[in-house]
């Protein structure tokens, strides 16, 4: 058992190296993303399903589906068709996979025995929702806000791309200058702003 | 882990490789803090562990739509590039 929580840590720990030498973004995301599913593996053994369980999700799930979505967007140009077809190349593909396919015989290995965890016990969810919702009651409703915040944020940074260039160019024009009296904080400020 | 979220920090130049080392060292900090709670056998790191997991998934929200917006207005992703802003 002690056995299966170090080589889960190799791996985590190997690909993340890995991840850092990548030239390429989304190479660097395929290592990322066997790092951190390594590290879930790492908690299972830790007797923590309900944590390994989220990391999956989440971070695996939700935060690399942006991050993947972000990089493929900047990589559109000329050459996107030859560099996918490059990507597609068994020598990218192939160490991502081996690190991926030692993680699945753990796990299938951890199924099988179905021995606990190392040292203490397993700390079950409903151990931990008890925690949560009793003394940690006041970090729930942070982490609520902190959500919403990020979310109300994200949004409104992400939405102003159209709005910026604009009243950049309008005060750069001579005569919006001239009308507002070389005063460049309200150049194109009463300006209608168009819809993007 | 941490040491190498750091050390990447540092030496990438690239904001996207910036915000995954980020991540990487978020997670080594919430690795900590299970392995902690495991020792001990307290729910509590993994209480810390759910908290750290919200701030990312925040952080990483805002991040990526900075990103998006300072690609758009430099076309280049070079976090040495971004100092015109220094007065």
């Amino acid at each position: 058992m002690e056995l299966a929580f170090y080589i889960a840590g190799a791996v985590a720990v190997i690909s993340t190296i890995l991840m850092l030498t990548r030239m390429n973004v989304v190479h660097a995301l395929l290592y990322l993303i066997v790092s951190f599913l390594a590290v879930a593996v790492d908690f299972y053994v830790l007797g923590a399903p309900f944590v390994a369980a989220l990391e999956v999700i989440v971070y695996a799930g939700a935060i690399m589906v942006l991050f993947v979505f972000v990089g493929m967007m900047f990589n559109l140009g000329q050459h996107a068709v030859k560099m996918e077809r490059q990507w597609l190349s068994p020598g990218i593909w192939s160490a991502p996979a081996l690190l991926a396919a030692v993680l699945l015989i753990e796990v299938v290995y951890l199924a099988k025995g179905s021995t606990g965890a190392i040292g203490a016990s397993v700390i079950q969810p409903k151990e931990v929702a008890l925690v949560l919702f009793g003394p940690y009651m006041i970090g729930i409703e942070l982490a609520s806000m902190l959500l919403l915040a990020g979310m109300v944020g994200a949004y409104h940074i992400g939405s102003r791309q159209a709005e910026k260039p604009e009243i950049q160019h309008d005060a750069d024009t001579h005569e919006r200058r001239a009308d507002t009296s070389g005063d460049l904080v309200l150049a194109g400020a009463h300006q209608p702003s168009r819809t993007p | 882990m941490f040491s190498l979220g750091l050390t990447s920090l540092l030496v990438r130049r690239n904001l996207l490789f910036v915000l995954m080392s980020l991540e990487v060292m978020l997670n080594a900090a919430g690795l900590a803090f299970v392995v902690a709670g495991s020792r001990w056998h307290q729910a509590d790191g993994q209480v810390v562990f759910l908290f750290i997991l919200a701030m990312a998934a925040a952080e990483v929200a805002v991040g990526l739509a900075l990103v998006v917006q300072i690609y758009r207005h430099f076309q280049s992703l070079d976090v040495d590039g971004l100092d015109e802003m220094r007065g």
